[in-house]
């Protein structure tokens, strides 16, 4: 198939960007969206123009480093990540825009890679059980019952993206937030530290200037692992006793 | 078993191996014997509490003067990391993605290995260390694969203090699978993203170091290049690759735990960015590589489609469980419906050919049937274009089935649902069927190395204070890496094993104070500008990727699942012509000094090209069968892998030769005191 892509190119951070438009010819429906841009790139080399960046590590969805606005919509018109969106989601002749995230607390890097620094702070502050190596005690000896282990297995297959911001109107990380906090205070491991936990994370997310959570629900329903938007609410009881009782 | 087997160490149950051929003469140079300087002794299972007793310590108030630089945050790099930073040592830690948490261990699926015996079906530490070493084909070290398997019930215990989310059975208590290659249940797991869980983890005690100060991370950047300082490595160039800058960072012990290097193959199931330059550039400074040609090729890989492939997919061991592995009995069939082609006209080969193990052979023998059956025309799934040796076009189906229909009815859809289901479902994402219907289609495809750098049981190189964990070293696997065993692996070395080993090193310190004016700083710093300059100067006609890809189609052809003396002489001139096309006709635009991902990529496909060559020499000189190494000249008579344990019972540990000079071969004898070699037998 023929495309004619609309992408974002901006050479760095300090630099305005714009949109460029390329067509490509020679598509197939087998290719990945990434394998289709690793084709663009192949034919930009060859002219003697800078091929587009953009972050992709893993092309089996799990990593989390792939990301791209497609359409507008964060990963493309499918539940998956970018790597695994295939272009038999697309048609001949049809024009696609294709953009970094949208996000100020994802700042551009260059092109399409943006910088995600901020998750890894939100977990630096609490987003973990404390527990130093060579400390655990037997695994069996806290029996964990199914439906929560369950429960928190579904929702730590987050895997960082960002595509909830990204798709957010107020640009907010809640269900990143609140997959972490609903993963973690499900799990006997995780109680001691349940509510400075949420106190401390919540802090740490206003403080890098991601938005509050207004129940529109695009995340949850860009999210390519489907993480459920009742974590939101989780993370809100779990603030709520978390201030109550003065964490 | 265990049982009649002496274990006081002090008995050897096989004589050093004497070399008789020599298909590598004229390219490679005979060293001297290497032995392991650390290598501990006693009977086997004293050798790591005693060794842990010996290693000296380091007073908690001279920790925090004290400083390593750890490269990669998988499960090996991260684990380490968190350890190193709780234990209050300066940790510097590196990786290339934008956050640790995406280090490729990330994407294991199946589960991890720990001798817990929870199923209490006759598991235990001497049993999980006989299958390592025996899926293992006989070319580990037992010393390692004991303590591994020794420490192994230690990480199940710390993956779920941190919170992984392990399977588990109604009683809350955690629930167990069987893998490839064993007879027992001893697989935890997290449906198919045990990597992930473990990864996150490993990656949330880091994040709590770097807020509690004792961790610094370092994310887009890229080690370039090992300093070492009068015999000691004491740092590393890297590359900030968003600024283009190159940063000098400087420690007392530098660990690379940097993955493996299965992206010789362009075509692998590893992650885009995954390379070997750190290892590379060590091996370049002095440090030892070894058993280079071993490399696992997975049989449950989503087959490839056509010549835009950047990468392959696996698709779990754990569906071997359950997914019956078959094609046509007969090739006019190949082209037919599956559903079409009634039970008798199938060929479950695996159950047919291994009646004891059936579909979970280890994953080597698996991979080399489906391939046989594949060049028998028995393939399913559309046929590409192969060219041979000889140079003539041939079209051949690359695939077989793997096949759930049976599981479905035996325990209903929901139930395999519960198992399988993102596996399943990224099947269908990528090739547009439903496996829930249609039978899948697999083919092997490049997983894993068992090759990587030398280290003693120490995990120290040849260089002191280098440590090298994780897949990036040679130590556990053999030749042959068994499903579940890659997790264990990582988080042995990162959790118990270097924190314990890297202490007896440091507590030779304070060292000598070292800073960026050394003149072995100036040197390393100088040797990578100059290089990049090389890449940014050339200005040719060919893209990074096209010689990639052409690398990777040589080694493939040549160094992939069956080698032979014609085939890799062949591929080693070819790869020194490609070497020189890459030198002189590469074209990396933009500037050196900002992003710039096709620098990136050439600066490692450079690497790729030499370790290639590497390889194949590694594999020309083994005429043996031996794991994932299948030399064709050595089979049985029923086409099974023939080892030679009186010529090849050593690891090959090889020295960089200098840039026209030729590679020097160290033989480490593999003597065993605790296991005797065998020919496996999965039959």
């Amino acid at each position: 198939m023929n495309l004619t892509l609309k992408i974002w190119r901006q050479p760095d951070a300090a630099s305005a960007g714009s949109m460029h438009t390329y067509t490509l010819e020679g598509v197939s429906e087998d290719m990945s969206f990434l394998e289709m841009l690793d084709l663009l790139n192949e034919q930009l080399v060859t002219s003697g123009e800078e091929p587009v960046a953009f972050d992709s590590d893993c092309r089996e969805g799990i990593c989390g480093m792939c990301s791209l606005m497609i359409n507008g919509q964060a990963h493309g018109p499918e539940v998956t990540t970018t790597c695994q969106l295939h272009m038999r989601s697309f048609k001949d002749g049809d024009t696609i825009t294709i953009e970094p995230w949208r996000a100020a607390t994802f700042p551009v890097v260059k092109d399409l890679v943006v910088d995600r620094g901020a998750f890894d702070r939100i977990i630096q502050n609490g987003g973990f059980i404390s527990a130093n190596t060579g400390s655990a005690p037997e695994a069996n000896s806290v029996p964990a019952p199914r439906d929560k282990a369950q429960r928190a297995f579904n929702v730590a297959t987050c895997i960082g993206c960002g595509a909830c911001v990204a798709a957010c109107p107020n640009g907010s990380a809640s269900l990143f937030l609140g997959a972490k906090v609903t993963h973690l205070g499900e799990l006997p491991q995780g109680q001691p530290e349940r509510y400075t936990r949420v106190a401390s994370m919540v802090a740490q997310h206003d403080a890098e200037g991601f938005g509050g959570c207004t129940n529109i629900g695009e995340c949850a329903s860009a999210c390519p692992k489907e993480i459920p938007l009742d974590v939101i609410s989780q993370l809100n009881k779990d603030l709520r006793h978390a201030m109550r009782t003065g964490h | 078993m265990a049982s009649t087997l002496d274990l006081s160490g002090l008995h050897p149950t096989n004589e050093a191996p004497v070399q008789k051929s020599d298909d590598a003469a004229g390219y490679y140079v005979l060293g001297d014997k290497l032995v392991d300087p650390k290598a501990p002794t006693g009977p086997i299972a004293t050798r790591w509490t005693n060794r842990k007793f010996d290693n000296r310590l380091v007073n908690p108030a001279n920790r925090r003067k004290l400083s390593v630089i750890i490269v990669g945050t998988g499960l090996a790099g991260g684990a380490a990391a968190a350890t190193l930073g709780e234990a209050g040592y300066n940790v510097k830690s590196f990786c290339y993605q934008d956050s640790p948490r995406r280090a490729h261990s990330i994407a294991a699926q199946g589960g991890i290995n720990a001798a817990k015996n929870y199923k209490e079906d006759g598991d235990s530490v001497y049993r999980l260390f006989y299958d390592t070493v025996k899926g293992g084909d006989y070319r580990s070290r037992e010393s390692n694969v004991y303590r591994l398997a020794e420490v192994s019930a230690n990480i199940i215990d710390q993956c779920v203090a941190q919170g992984v989310p392990f399977a588990r059975e109604y009683g809350g208590l955690l629930d167990n699978r069987s893998f490839g290659g064993v007879q027992v249940s001893r697989t935890f797991y997290a449906r198919g993203q045990t990597g992930q869980q473990l990864l996150l983890g490993a990656y949330q005690a880091m994040e709590r170091q770097v807020a509690a100060g004792t961790v610094e991370q370092f994310t887009r950047h890229e080690m370039l290049e090992l300093i070492v300082v009068d015999g000691k490595a004491r740092g590393i160039i890297a590359r900030n690759m968003v600024t283009g800058e190159l940063e000098t960072h400087l420690a007392d012990v530098v660990v690379l735990a940097t993955g493996g290097y299965g992206n010789v193959f362009f075509l692998s199931t590893n992650a885009m960015g995954s390379n070997v330059t750190a290892t590379w550039r060590a091996h370049r400074k002095g440090a030892y590589m070894a058993n280079p040609c071993y490399t696992q090729i997975h049989p449950t890989c989503i087959p490839v489609t056509g010549e835009h492939q950047s990468k392959l997919t696996l698709m779990s061991e754990s569906l071997r469980n359950d997914g019956r592995v078959w094609v046509p009995r007969r090739a006019e069939d190949c082209e037919k419906d599956p559903r079409d082609i009634p039970e008798e006209d199938r060929d479950y080969f695996l159950e047919r050919i291994y009646p004891s193990f059936g579909n979970l052979v280890p994953r080597d023998i698996a991979s080399r049937q489906a391939k046989y059956m594949c060049d028998e025309g028995r393939g399913v799934g559309p046929a590409v274009k192969e060219v041979g040796l000889d140079g003539e076009e041939k079209w051949v189906r690359r695939g077989v089935y793997l096949d759930l229909t049976d599981a479905i009815k035996r325990l209903g859809k929901e139930a395999v649902e519960e198992k399988y289901d993102n596996l399943l479902d990224m099947y269908e994402r990528i090739t547009g069927e439903n496996p829930y219907e249609v039978p899948m289609r697999i083919y092997p495809a490049v997983h894993y190395v068992m090759g990587g750098l030398w280290v003693g049981y120490d995990l120290q190189t040849n260089i002191d204070g280098l440590f090298c964990s994780g897949e990036a070293n040679f130590s556990d696997h053999g030749a042959n890496r068994l499903g579940a065993s890659a997790l264990m692996q990582g988080l042995a070395d990162g959790y118990f094993v270097l924190p314990n080993t890297i202490r007896d090193y440091l507590a030779d310190g304070p060292f000598e104070k070292i800073d960026g004016s050394h003149p072995a700083v100036q040197e390393a710093l100088s040797s990578v500008r100059e290089r990049i300059d090389k890449l940014m100067s050339i200005n040719g006609t060919r893209s990074v990727d096209s010689i990639h890809k052409e690398l990777g189609k040589i080694m493939w052809e040549y160094c992939g699942m069956e080698r032979t003396e014609d085939g890799l002489k062949k591929a080693i001139g070819l790869i020194r012509e490609l070497k020189k096309e890459f030198w002189t006709n590469v074209k990396v635009l933009g500037s050196a000094e900002s992003l710039n991902q096709d620098l990136e990529k050439a600066g490692r496909v450079a690497d790729f090209i030499e370790l290639g060559e590497l390889m194949c020499i590694d594999a020309l000189n083994r005429r043996e069968s031996c794991g994932g190494h299948f030399r064709a000249e050595s089979q049985t008579e029923d086409g099974e892998a023939l080892r030679h344990d009186d010529e090849f019972a050593y690891v090959a540990a090889w020295e960089w030769g200098g840039e026209d000079g030729s590679p020097v071969l160290h033989k480490e004898d593999l003597i065993y005191t605790a296991i005797e070699m065998k020919q496996r037998s999965y039959k």
